[in-house]
């Protein structure tokens, strides 16, 4: 087998997967991130103020923290990569905050971003009232009844929220809404993908944004273990941008085993799933190509998780590629075990997962470890944004 | 029927109508009926849309023509069906749609069903000219397939030439950069100067330019400069509003020769 790449070919593509599948209309816009967001990044001044705003705005880094209740219960050692501590309570803020200094590079005036459950539409508007810019958040119908908080958070910050009304009303159709504002705007209008999505260079770009998550576990672990490589490292994939953080940096190390764990919704097989390796077939959504869950006629299928996060029909074709390549290890958990699991963790730990979270930290009492095992687990978001869903469980 | 074919081909002195429906919309049996309807009338190329769940380059009046489509039980299988009992025909059939449902459908059958029912080429909007080049051209020339590509005015002058090189049916001008059913923020002389430039660089292709035309006044217009014109998002609202398709279609026609007259 061939060596596994962390980096996309100069087409945008990941294996077989990726690349940008856009009407001509988005063309210029494609081609002009294609063509300037390696430099943008790489300039000394972009990484300066990225950083500046990182430490002190977002309160980065984020700790690495030794989970010694769990790690004793599981006879192993588990490590939380508490990303739940960043500002506007998770990963979602390093990209957004990254794209919006990439977008006032480009001239560009006004910002769009699609969100599900919220936390990217709450982080694009939170980076968009620090910067100054105009700010509208697509959003599905259904899921802005269905998430009242974030909507407020986002209208509090200045955003206007625009309700996807097309399709199923949900996060695939929030997607296609920004697509078509960004059609009909292009000029002045960048649009802040907030997953390892969309049309190349979108998957690598977010990615970039995301990877200082696994560089800071390599640090840290090295500094408080001796060792930089933990054994595994574990991560919720919907469309899959914690996951493509945290991996990045340890893809080319084989001697690290990858796990992603994507949303069974209530079984795999139960018709309400949204585990899109385990039940997609290849084709182009949102602008490239991967896996997509679809009926037979080439429908896209509207996806089930109890997860706002994780309901997505597609993944970023890096994952597709880490799946097809098998670099990275796919197990689903079910709504009922993610719910399980995020109330244990919080009461061995203290910490309250989001539903996404609780995903990967279900995978833990599944698999088997031996006491030398240096398990890191993406801990992407805090849980407030889902009391909602953990109160009836409260017994 | 009558035939209006002579109205409207007198009316547009050579210039080329396209009309675009949805196959399956507004019932899953209308494709054949509207195909023969606008053949009759004379229309020289007819698009067929192939539904798709989340069609964005579409504004919401073709969007839902496809969702209903699609709640019909329209399928690229059941489409084919359909299309293989047709009379010979005088219109150019085009199939026009997204990829990911050809992909499923396999692109190799997907050629072999639509050479076998007599269709010229597609229109895919969101396959470019570099990935339809380094995938999927020598499939589509086996099968003596047409391929349309769009230009927008954003796009350079070196890429009209590349997709005028490419393309193989015509060249799809979109009026303005938006999507299907809307005019667009463009000026009529911004457009114009687009147009006027375009005609110049596209010399191999006819030049049709499409979004946003409703009327023969409109479609008149676009005719000025160039080869002809694209009228879809119109036709589909007075689709969705009958059940007679075949009359529906022949008036719309009869309307369009019309209003391009005056």
């Amino acid at each position: 087998m061939s060596v596994v790449k962390s980096k996309p070919s100069l087409d945008g593509f990941y294996g077989e997967f990726g690349g940008a599948f856009v009407p001509e209309m988005l063309y210029a816009n494609v081609t002009q991130l294609q063509q300037q967001y390696v430099e943008i990044i790489a300039e000394p001044s972009f990484q300066k103020e990225l950083n500046d705003l990182l430490r002190h705005f977002v309160g980065r880094p984020t700790p690495l923290y030794f989970a010694s209740n769990t790690s004793r219960l599981l006879n192993t050692n588990i490590y939380f990569k508490r990303e739940d501590l960043c500002h506007t309570g998770a990963h979602k803020i390093n990209n957004a905050l990254g794209q919006i200094l990439l977008a006032e590079r480009l001239g560009k005036t006004r910002i769009i971003a699609e969100t599900g459950a919220g936390q990217h539409g709450v982080a694009t508007a939170t980076a968009c009232a620090l910067r100054g810019l105009e700010c509208i958040v697509y959003m599905g119908e259904k899921d802005i009844q269905r998430q009242a908080p974030n909507v407020a958070r986002m209208r509090m910050l200045g955003a206007t929220v625009v309700p996807a009304t097309s399709g199923s009303k949900t996060l695939k159709d929030a997607t296609n809404e920004a697509i078509r504002d960004w059609i009909t705007n292009a000029e002045n209008t960048h649009y802040i993908i907030g997953s390892v999505v969309g049309p190349h260079p979108y998957p690598d770009l977010v990615t970039k944004f995301q990877k200082i998550i696994g560089e800071e576990i390599e640090q840290q672990l090295l500094t408080q273990t001796g060792t930089a490589l933990p054994t595994h490292v574990i991560a919720c994939v919907g469309g899959g941008s914690n996951a493509a953080g945290a991996f990045y940096n340890f893809i080319e190390q084989p001697s690290v085993q990858l796990i992603s764990v994507e949303a069974g919704g209530e079984g795999v097989h139960s018709g309400k799933s949204a585990a899109t390796t385990q039940l997609g077939t290849v084709g182009v959504l949102h602008g490239s190509k991967s896996l997509v869950m679809q009926t037979a006629d080439g429908q896209v299928i509207e996806p089930h998780s109890i997860s706002a996060g994780l309901d997505y029909p597609g993944i970023g074709p890096l994952h597709a590629y880490l799946y097809k390549t098998e670099r990275a290890s796919f197990y689903n958990v079910t709504d009922v075990e993610a719910i399980e699991a995020a109330f244990a963790t919080t009461k061995t730990e203290g910490i309250i997962p989001a539903l996404e979270t609780a995903h990967a930290l279900a995978i833990l009492s599944k698999l088997t470890w031996k006491p030398s095992d240096v398990v890191v687990v993406c801990f992407s978001g805090r849980g407030d944004k889902d009391l909602a869903t953990y109160m009836p469980f409260l017994k | 029927m009558k035939n209006n074919s002579s109205s409207l081909s007198a009316a547009m002195h050579g210039k080329d109508l396209a009309m675009y429906f949805t196959a399956g919309f507004p019932v899953v049996d209308s494709t054949v009926d509207i195909i023969q309807s606008l053949d009759a009338a004379g229309v020289p190329i007819i698009e067929i849309g192939m539904p798709y769940s989340d069609p964005v380059a579409d504004g919401p009046v073709i969007q839902q023509s496809n969702l209903q489509a699609i709640e019909n039980g329209m399928t690229l299988e059941l489409l084919f069906q359909q299309l293989k009992n047709l009379p010979p025909l005088q219109s150019h059939l085009y199939l026009m749609g997204y990829i990911n449902p050809i992909m499923q459908f396999g692109v190799d059958r997907f050629c072999t069903l639509a050479q076998s029912v007599g269709i010229k080429g597609c229109i895919l909007p969101d396959l470019p000219p570099e990935l339809y080049a380094a995938s999927y051209q020598p499939i589509f020339e086996k099968y003596g397939l047409k391929i349309v590509f769009l230009i927008t005015p954003q796009t350079t002058v070196e890429r009209i030439k590349l997709i005028d090189t490419l393309a193989t049916g015509f060249v799809y001008a979109v009026s303005s950069n938006t999507i299907t059913g809307k005019a667009g923020n463009n000026s009529a002389e911004a457009i114009e100067a687009y147009l006027l430039q375009a005609k110049t660089l596209v010399v191999k292709n006819k030049l049709m330019v499409g979004f946003g035309i409703a009327t023969g006044k409109a479609l008149h217009k676009v005719c000025e400069i160039a080869d002809g014109g694209i009228v879809g998002t119109a036709f589909i609202k007075e689709l969705a509003q009958t059940t007679d398709v075949v009359s529906v279609t022949t008036n719309f026609i009869q309307q369009i020769a019309e209003g391009y007259h005056e």
